[in-house]
């Protein structure tokens, strides 16, 4: 029988579609729904130590071809507020995402985890729109050693995962950083910095002015960075970026990825995607007579590919 | 559908209340919405926000109806004739019509998917709209509802205000109970539409569905994206934008959420 078990290092999961942070998210209820419409895991939109509104409207635009511009500004209740929504949940394979400046808020938030039953911590060092956090914090090695270090004491045994983008260094080096600080895996990408203007108005659409591109457009970027790191690096990989179909998850799973999330695609679809993009990798698995999902990890990379 | 802003540019204002206008403007894209279904408005150098996609009286243009309350709804509602807005949309599903006896019950500008609502009925329903408003001045769209259902056989107006100064006194739900209380055949109804504050759209849901009567609301929550990905507009298992923002009465009272509680800009949840 064919298999959609994987394993991102530590986290083993029924099926390799996972819901991207930053994504619907905040009610256990739909993190339900999502589960039944065949994720494999949800990661919920990232924490920060107190609540945050984020930015005024427009957040978000749609900019055609599957692309999505957004600066919606990591609004989220708060870890504490989400941990205590979170308790009741035994069954949901869920990801926590987390996102602050230093090492000490990211270890007061696992504190508030305490009693949750958490699949593993992702560290948002990439949103590109907001000071402080995110990107800048991914742009400095240092930091991210520091973080991943004091995150993966204080969350042991949960496994923690770090999150890259394409900041203004090399989005390697926070990959080689987050390694060797004991990372357990990396998720890879996260939305690349970019902005858009009305004609018409004469000005920036976003409130924010820059914000992130996902979807479609940023794709083939995301393919070749997991490629990258899958090439540099011993670590398990979730591919994000784009993936709207089954086709882009066997290429991101060929590149090197134990798992891919999906995202920006639902503001075109429904949240059958998730239950659509499995059953169109079991299709693609017998037709190549592949039995076990792990078994196509990274083979475009093989040395004749 | 359009997830990207397009231009719009207003040709009339209206003057419902001393807080209340009506920007009326062409765009054949919003004059199709379906009834109940929103589009996310930039007042350029302001924000953004859903607003129901109204109908004008001559039916063809579309329009938005807004009650300055916070900063940007009052950027809206100062917008003049000839300036220019930017929509996304139309979002979100839209009110099932039935046939026969219908019942609107609207709050301020609650009203506006029922307006649209009513321009889809055929003259042969039996259309009875319920304004509900704190006092005389507040009352709007009563002269729309009777231009609307102007060719229909059988309609009725009804108008509430909590003071008395216009129709009766007290509150739409109060006097939608009375009604139910003493038709003699409530179960002759064939379906309840409403929309508004959420406490009130509780009750009429609540009335409504303990006497077996089809109902429908249309929710508000938090918008930001519009098109179910951000997550701000979730009330327990439900994605608003996306899943409503009108469900039937069943599923609302299954909603813990409703009637209860919503969330902030930030996702906490609070009661209403």
């Amino acid at each position: 029988m064919n298999s959609l078990e994987t394993c991102v290092g530590p986290i083993t999961l029924d099926g390799p579609t996972v819901l991207a942070s930053g994504i619907l998210g905040i009610s256990l209820e739909v993190f339900a729904r999502l589960r039944r419409a065949g994720a494999g895991a949800v990661v919920t939109k990232s924490l920060s130590c107190e609540p945050w509104e984020g930015y005024p409207n427009p957040t978000v635009v749609g900019l055609g071809g599957g692309g999505w511009l957004n600066a919606v500004g990591l609004s989220n209740p708060g870890a504490q507020n989400f941990a205590e929504m979170m308790r009741p949940n035994r069954d949901i394979p869920i990801i926590v995402s987390l996102v602050g400046s230093t090492a000490r808020e990211f270890a007061e938030m696992i504190g508030r985890f305490k009693d949750c039953t958490v699949a593993a911590y992702e560290l948002n060092m990439s949103c590109p729109h907001v000071e402080k956090v995110g990107l800048e914090v991914g742009d400095d090695p240092d930091l991210v050693a520091e973080i991943v270090r004091v995150t993966k004491r204080d969350a042991s045994p949960v496994p923690v995962v770090v999150k890259v983008g394409l900041g203004s260094s090399n989005y390697l080096d926070t990959v080689r950083a987050a390694a060797e600080a004991g990372a357990d895996a990396i998720t890879a990408i996260n939305t690349v910095r970019a902005m858009a203007i009305s004609a018409e108005l004469q000005r920036p659409i976003l409130s924010h002015r820059i914000g992130g591109l996902s979807g479609t457009p940023i794709k083939p970027i995301a393919l070749r960075c997991v490629y990258e790191i899958a090439s540099d690096f011993d670590i398990p990989i979730m591919g994000c970026g784009g993936i709207s179909s089954w086709e882009d998850a066997v290429e991101f799973i060929l590149a090197g990825s134990s798992a891919v999330q999906i995202g920006s695609v639902l503001g075109n679809g429904d949240l059958d995607i998730f239950g659509g993009i499995n059953s169109g990798i079991l299709d693609y698995m017998r037709r190549k007579g592949i039995s076990r999902l792990q078994d196509m990890v990274g083979l475009a990379r093989r040395e004749n590919a | 559908m359009r997830d990207h802003p397009a231009i719009i540019t207003i040709d009339e204002v209206i003057e419902e209340t001393p807080t209340v206008r009506t920007l009326v403007f062409s765009d054949d894209v919003m004059a199709s919405a379906e009834p109940g279904q929103f589009a996310m408005v930039w007042v350029p150098g302001a924000s953004e926000l859903p607003m129901s996609v109204m109908v004008a009286m001559d039916g063809r243009r579309a329009a938005f109806t807004v009650r300055r309350l916070g900063s940007t709804s009052t950027a809206l509602y100062n917008v003049r004739q000839g300036e220019q807005l930017a929509v996304r949309g139309p979002y979100g599903n839209s009110f099932e019509l039935r046939r026969g006896r219908l019942i609107m019950i609207g709050g301020g500008t609650g009203l506006v998917p029922l307006m649209r609502l009513i321009t889809c009925t055929s003259a042969a329903d039996e259309i009875t709209v319920m304004i509900g408003a704190r006092t005389r001045g507040e009352v709007f769209f009563d002269g729309l509802a009777e231009h609307l259902l102007a060719g229909h056989r059988t309609h009725l107006v009804v108008i509430s205000t909590d003071d008395g100064t216009a129709g009766a006194r007290g509150q739409v739900t109060g006097v939608f109970e009375e009604m139910l209380r003493d038709s003699e055949s409530a179960d002759g109804f064939d379906a309840v539409y409403t929309c508004g504050p959420e406490p009130m759209m509780y009750k009429v849901v609540k009335l409504a569905h303990d006497m077996d009567i089809f109902v429908q609301a249309s929710i508000e929550r938090v918008m930001k994206c519009g098109m179910g990905i951000c997550g701000s507009c979730t009330a327990g298992p439900d994605i608003v934008c996306r899943d409503g923002t009108v469900f039937d009465g069943k599923r609302l009272l299954e909603n813990p959420e409703f009637g209860a509680t919503h969330r902030s800009k930030a996702g906490v949840v609070v009661p209403w």
